[in-house]
């Protein structure tokens, strides 16, 4: 499988604070990916770095083989890199649909648009003139994800969807994927919920203190080997 | 009758405050800067558009032309060059620099054009009048200033509400980092933010420069009334800017009307009256 995006050795500092030390990861094309681990692991650290939130060195990231982690977040979304970041972080001041319309300012065409979008959940079509804030936790979630497709990615980074939601509703959340994948987008998703995030993946990265503590595939893996890596036991 | 009438020239003099303060909320709303030159800026436009109608001998208005776009050129750059770089979690670096601002700006001007009071002669819209009945009258170049007011805002608001530019405006002031996650430029949307500021502030300028005397030393009173007016409408929301410059007019002109000498008093008296009873001030945005 041809690597989409590789991090070798990649590090992450807060000031003096290291977060991240020398994390190698990969994500194939077509691929979805899902990296677990405790509060603390340094999971939404890994994605900040990824996007360009954090700026890194340029070579400790490779999307489609170049070299991207020193660009600003503003370039790797127009690389095709977008995220769906943790709590949502929807534009209070914006209805619905303008917060989806954010996603395509990065102007990459492709599969979608505010149709599509709405065809994959259909109920904020409904709610389109709503603020984004307006509704429910579930639909919030929605809206993050559309926004993030908006911006027709190759690669959507997925924070924590389904932190403070129902169970009923993180399962609609979850069927959404394979409609995604099927589009040609690879995902990668970050999950504290163990269970969830084996029932999506084909590979599962299970970080702890800023380091991979386990690497495989959902079929391979123990849940003794799952448990030691992520509680660290 | 002569009450009726300071109230409606109040009422007008209130949409050149409106002006004022149109800039000022606007860069306020998008970045949370506090420019304490923006006085200043208003007189610069003047004195710019007094070198214009010198150098090129046409109508004050006309000189729009080339004042507005060179203004929005220079708010483009300022935020770029300087403002920019002293944005962040300190809200202290803003104000020292727009205040530094402020004391360049006066000075430069000082030294090109004197402490002398200038005026842009703008020929008989100056004088000239509508009569609405009963011994009262509309100046037009109030009436010209009032509706300019009204159109500004309307056009801001316009902009803010059904462009992608005011689209992208208010979601970078809600989360920048954010925004810049999908693919926007924080500082290149600061600075278009603050070039349409100083556009408006220009139009404020020449119409201020029409209707009043000015020197290089008035720009912090220019301020002042600005925020006066952007507070007591309330922050963020630019119909209640006008309605704040109106309320500001009013008082000022009530204030004239009993006593001459407290023309002003009577304006900063009815913005702590509006202080006390609405801190938020009168029309807040409503936050989603």
């Amino acid at each position: 499988m041809t690597p989409l995006l590789e991090t070798r050795a990649l590090e992450a500092f807060y000031g003096d604070f290291q977060a991240l030390f020398g994390i190698d990861f990969t994500v194939g094309e077509g691929e979805t990916v899902a990296i677990i681990g405790s509060n603390g692991a340094g999971k939404s650290t890994f994605l900040k770095s990824i996007t360009g939130v954090l700026s890194n060195k340029a070579d400790a990231i490779r999307f489609k083989n170049e070299p991207i982690g020193s660009l600003a977040a503003n370039h790797v979304v127009r690389r095709g890199i977008a995220m769906v970041p943790e709590g949502r972080r929807l534009f209070p001041s914006l209805s619905v649909e303008e917060n989806l319309q954010m996603g395509a300012m990065s102007k990459r065409s492709g599969h979608w648009t505010l149709e599509t979008v709405y065809r994959l959940f259909p109920v904020l079509k409904e709610r389109r003139y709503s603020p984004g804030t307006a509704l429910s936790g579930g639909q919030q979630q929605m809206v993050a994800i559309g926004r993030g497709l908006m911006a027709n990615p190759d690669l959507l980074l997925c924070d924590e969807i389904s932190l403070g939601l129902a169970p009923i509703i993180i399962k609609d959340i979850y069927a959404a994927i394979p409609s995604i994948t099927s589009e040609g987008t690879t995902v990668a998703v970050v999950e504290q919920d163990i269970n969830q995030a084996l029932a999506v993946a084909d590979r599962v990265y299970c970080f702890q203190e800023g380091r991979v503590s386990l690497e495989g595939t959902p079929d391979t893996l123990t849940r003794e080997q799952i448990s030691a890596a992520y509680f660290g036991l | 009758m002569d009450w009726v009438n300071a109230i409606v020239q109040g009422i007008f003099v209130g949409g050149l405050y409106a002006l004022f303060a149109t800039g000022l909320s606007l860069i306020f709303g998008v970045m949370r800067l506090v420019n304490i030159a923006h006085g200043d800026l208003i007189i610069l436009a003047a004195f710019l558009s007094l070198a214009v109608v010198d150098g090129l001998n046409i109508h004050p208005l006309v000189s729009l032309v080339i004042v507005v776009p060179v203004m929005a050129a220079f708010g483009y750059a300022l935020q770029r060059g300087i403002l920019n770089f002293t944005l962040g979690k300190d809200i202290l670096p803003p104000l020292l620099v727009t205040f530094g601002l402020s004391v360049i700006i006066q000075n430069a001007l000082l030294e090109t054009f004197s402490a002398d009071s200038q005026r842009l002669q703008a020929g008989a819209i100056e004088t000239a009048s509508i009569p609405i009945g009963q011994g009262l009258a509309i100046g037009v170049l109030p009436l010209i200033i009032f509706v300019t007011a009204i159109v500004v805002i309307g056009g801001l608001q316009f902009v803010f509400y059904q462009t992608t530019l005011g689209r992208v405006f208010r979601a970078t002031s809600d989360d920048a980092v954010t925004a810049r996650t999908m693919g926007i430029d924080k500082s290149h949307v600061f600075a278009l933010a603050m070039a349409l500021a100083l556009a408006v502030v220009a139009i404020a300028g020449v119409l201020m420069g029409i209707r009043t005397n000015f020197d290089p030393a008035v720009g912090p009173a220019r301020l002042l009334f600005a925020f006066e007016a952007v507070i007591m409408g309330g922050l963020g929301n630019l119909w209640g800017t006008l309605a704040g410059g109106i309320i500001l007019g009013v008082a000022q002109a009530i204030g004239a009307q009993i006593n001459p000498g407290w023309q002003i008093l009577a304006g900063h008296i009815a913005f702590l009256i509006v202080l006390v009873i609405r801190p938020n001030g009168l029309f807040p945005r409503i936050q989603g």
